[in-house]
């Protein structure tokens, strides 16, 4: 296979008709091309609404929800319906972009750090601001310095309201001191949810060597990371709207120790502190440096690579275009193999590109996804989508992926030779006994069936 | 009429691209059902089945307590200490006909509060995180001869979960509302597939279970994640009953991590166990007289802690609850050796002390109710579980 191939298809999202002639010879440049500017965004990203704005208007209908509980069902639906409609919204406009970009591996980038740093869309609001979190938070960020891009993630209003940290009061706090008063018997006001996610998910990793007592002292730094608005009336009234509001009432005071080191800042800096240590951490660097080889090498990926990515990410301070031109560099992810098998997501993307078709309504994307277990925005959990074929390898999914491709085979109809489609996006990774399959199906629809189907496409 | 079943059978053996050794060889010729349903996200034990006689209840709970059985909304009454949650009207009457038991302060051996690490250990039945790579419910199949065409086991989702990943076959089946491919195309998709074990295996297992599920008329269903669970846990049921079927399925269900506004005898979380409820309902109907051959095991990875936190909601903890219901299953009891909610009886001052290891459950089931040998079991299922004796007299004798 050749690197052009390799450039497109893995580290990118798939070829279009003509990317392996456009990248030839220098796959290298083609891709690092793409990290030096801003992101080349899709014009549509930019017209989306801010999260602020659709948080005001989500809370604003749930209110109305909530006051007319016995008025009828109307309401109620209309919640559903603008909540949905936002989410589709946002699906559409990232699954155009990807279909239609030409810096895809900056795109990739920007789908891996989301699913990093995941949200998902089976708590509420979330459904409604996923794709602007993925946009106002990493989409900036991604080639730029971890910890920026750390800090932008957890004051996001979408990551704070997923993992509940709006209203985390710290027991020494002004507020928990006059909770704990009337409710002597509790211990009052701490979520440790974001805290934890944060070293486990975010930095450090499970094995990263921290312990309950950073947990819990680290959940203390945070409270008061909160959002304007995050209730209609009352102490958590204030603050812009849907936007990052630090609360002094809730925040636990006082200096703290995390990882042995004692942080004895005072309001967001203590919290802000602690996240510029924890990327610069070595564990963190050996966390994302594993990940990142896993999506771009294989899925136990060589020890060497990683070391290569995490020396650059220490040496470099944590710059994330220092680390992804390491990975460029190095020798593994261009080995003449197919290492990985396509997420849905990628198989979806990938399918799109190979037509060079940016699709009008997303529905037909999101419904697909959501068959192959893959729904957009909507991991189920804060760790996000897993990235080995164990995990997405299952008998049903792969049955779910040859039907679909036989409907899209339906779709396309009689219009695209498969034999010829297969050459130009594969080139000589179409291996020649699919190649073979695919010229000798009964009919056109049916090799596109097999052309999308085949071990040659469905991995990467 | 041929199934498509046969018919590619016959294509694929008059192309002699065969992939598949052992079609005619029966999985296993036992009566015997097992079901796993794995919850995740942690469910709160203490709100499964609450021990309201425990003197410190009402107090460590707060406005989490649910009110004693006999009042409106209160608990459902088990044995005297503890109550069911009273969305568990099903797992309530499967109780009181001696068909469910409660196994109470229950943990795995995990004793750190990541869900996934806590889920990886319920599933691969080691020692530690990462210990297997397989699952424990794919090991215990070995004897089981689990073949490709013929699996012993079933998860109701597109994709496997580590409980039943392994060497010993198993297939997978969620709903589509997609088209069906055409056998034609599937033919040539199977010689295509040929020379590639990862494909030919798993397109091979699809197309048994779409026999199945064509069998049982099925059509596509989405909505929510609690009705596509209640859905599932119909077509697990008809998996089960299928001559030369499986005999084990996994049905899996999230939501359960309440860390916030997680209610009492109503609200998120008392919805999330009225719909495990409804499913459990749906899969006992849909077994019919095999119910008598079935044990059903519902189990998390671990339990959350026993005070409210400052959101209304519990935070990660350790010991839990689970329920094993079922024909087979020896019922109408709490199985709990109760370690109390005072601050000194507390696991690290904030959980419910584990007294009970999920594995010895598990072992109890797999030795009494799927006759697999204790020797194997220890062994090969649950390696270095020595001290995590199986649990005697599950199921009815």
């Amino acid at each position: 296979m050749s690197k052009a191939f390799i450039a497109a298809t893995r580290f990118g999202l798939g070829a279009r008709p003509g990317d392996l002639e456009k990248i030839g010879d220098k796959p290298e440049k083609w891709l690092l091309d793409q990290l030096a500017g801003p992101s080349r965004a899709f014009d549509e990203i930019g017209r989306l609404p801010h999260s602020s704005s659709v948080f005001v208007e989500v809370q604003r209908v749930r209110r109305e929800r909530r006051d007319a509980k016995k008025a009828g069902d109307d309401i109620v639906k209309n919640y559903g319906k603008l909540v949905r409609r936002h989410y589709i919204d946002q699906s559409n406009v990232r699954y155009r972009a990807a279909a239609a970009s030409d810096t895809p591996f900056h795109e990739r980038l920007v789908h891996f750090w989301s699913n990093h740093f995941a949200v998902s869309a089976d708590k509420q609001p979330i459904p409604a601001i996923a794709g602007l979190y993925e946009n106002e938070a990493i989409r900036p960020n991604v080639c730029g310095n971890f910890a920026d891009l750390l800090i932008a993630v957890e004051q996001h209003p979408a990551m704070i309201l997923y993992l509940d940290n709006q209203r985390s009061i710290g027991p020494l706090s002004k507020l928990g001191k006059r909770a704990n008063q009337r409710r002597s018997d509790q211990e009052f006001g701490l979520n440790e949810n974001l805290a934890r996610e944060i070293l486990e998910l975010h930095t450090l990793g499970v094995d990263g060597g921290y312990a309950q007592t950073d947990v819990t002292t680290f959940a203390k730094i945070i409270t008061g990371w909160s959002i304007g608005g995050a209730s209609d009336r009352g102490r958590f009234a204030d603050g812009v709207p849907g936007k990052f509001e630090f609360r002094e009432a809730i925040h636990e005071p006082g200096s703290q120790e995390v990882l042995g080191r004692t942080y004895g800042q005072s309001g967001v800096d203590q919290g802000e502190a602690v996240l510029r240590d924890l990327a610069m951490h070595p564990a963190t660097a050996r966390f994302i440096s594993t990940k990142l080889a896993r999506h771009f090498v294989a899925d136990e990926p060589a020890e060497s690579v990683v070391d290569v990515l995490q020396a650059s990410y220490l040496k470099s301070g944590g710059d994330l275009t220092a680390v992804y031109t390491a990975l460029v560099h190095a020798a593994e992810p261009w080995h003449n193999n197919f290492a990985k098998y396509k997420t849905p997501h990628d198989f979806v993307l990938s399918t799109l590109r190979a037509f060079d078709h940016t699709p009008e309504s997303p529905r037909f994307i999101v419904g697909a996804l959501d068959l192959m277990g893959q729904t957009p925005f909507r991991p189920g959990s804060p760790a996000g989508w897993p990235d080995t074929a164990e995990q997405w390898g299952g008998a049903d999914a792969l049955y779910k992926r040859i039907e679909w491709a036989n409907t899209v085979a339906r779709v396309v109809g009689s219009r695209i030779n498969p034999v010829e489609l297969g050459d130009t996006i594969l080139g000589n990774a179409f291996n020649p006994e699919s190649r073979k399959a695919v010229s000798r199906a009964e009919s056109v629809q049916q090799g596109m069936t097999l052309l999308l189907a085949s071990p040659d496409f469905q991995r990467r | 009429m041929a199934s498509r079943r046969d018919i590619l059978r016959s294509i694929m053996v008059a192309s002699a691209a065969c992939v598949a050794p052992g079609l005619t060889v029966a999985a296993t010729s036992s009566s015997k059902r097992f079901v796993l349903v794995v919850l995740r996200g942690a469910v709160d034990g203490l709100a499964l089945a609450a021990p309201y006689a425990d003197s410190n209840y009402e107090a460590v709970r707060g406005e989490l307590a649910i009110d004693k059985p006999g009042n409106p909304d209160g608990l459902l009454q088990l044995d005297g200490f503890f109550g069911l949650n009273p969305s568990l009207q099903n797992v309530h009457r499967y109780f009181q006909s001696g068909d469910a038991a409660i196994v109470h302060a229950v943990a795995s051996p995990y004793r750190e509060r990541s869900h996934f690490d806590g889920q990886d250990m319920l599933e691969n039945g080691a020692t530690r995180v990462g210990g297997k790579r397989d699952g424990w419910l794919n090991r215990a199949m070995a004897p089981m001869r689990s073949t490709l065409g013929n699996e012993a086991a079933v998860a109701l989702a597109q994709n496997t979960p580590l409980v039943l990943r392994g060497e010993n076959s198993v297939t997978s089946w969620a709903p589509s509302k997609l088209p069906d491919a055409d056998d034609a195309t599937l033919a040539r998709l199977q010689q295509l597939y040929a020379d590639d074990a990862f494909f030919a295996t798993r397109l091979e297992q699809a197309l048994r279970s779409q026999e199945i599920a064509g069998n049982m008329g099925s059509t596509g269903t989405r909505g929510n994640e609690a009705k596509q669970f209640i859905d599932l846990m119909a077509s697990a049921a008809k998996f089960l009953t299928t001559s030369d079927g499986p005999n084990i399925a996994v049905v899996e269900l999230g939501g359960w991590d309440t860390h916030a506004n997680q209610g009492a005898s109503s609200g998120a979380l008392a919805n999330r166990f009225s719909s495990l409820d409804t499913g459990l309902g749906e899969l006992k109907d849909g077994l019919g007289e095999r119910w008598h051959d079935t044990a059903v095991a519902v189990v998390t990875e671990f339990g959350r802690t026993v005070r409210v936190n400052g959101t209304r909601g519990t935070d990660h903890g350790t010991g839990t609850a689970a329920v094993l219901l079922g024909g087979a299953v020896n019922g109408g009891r709490v199985i709990a050796d109760w370690p109390g909610l005072s601050q000194a009886d507390l696991f690290a001052g904030r959980d419910l002390l584990p007294t009970s290891d999920v594995r010895s459950v598990f072992k109890g089931l797999l030795v009494d109710h799927l006759e697999l040998a204790p020797a194997f079991v220890e062994r090969e299922v649950f390696p270095g579980s020595q001290a995590a004796r199986t649990m005697q007299n599950l199921i009815k004798s």
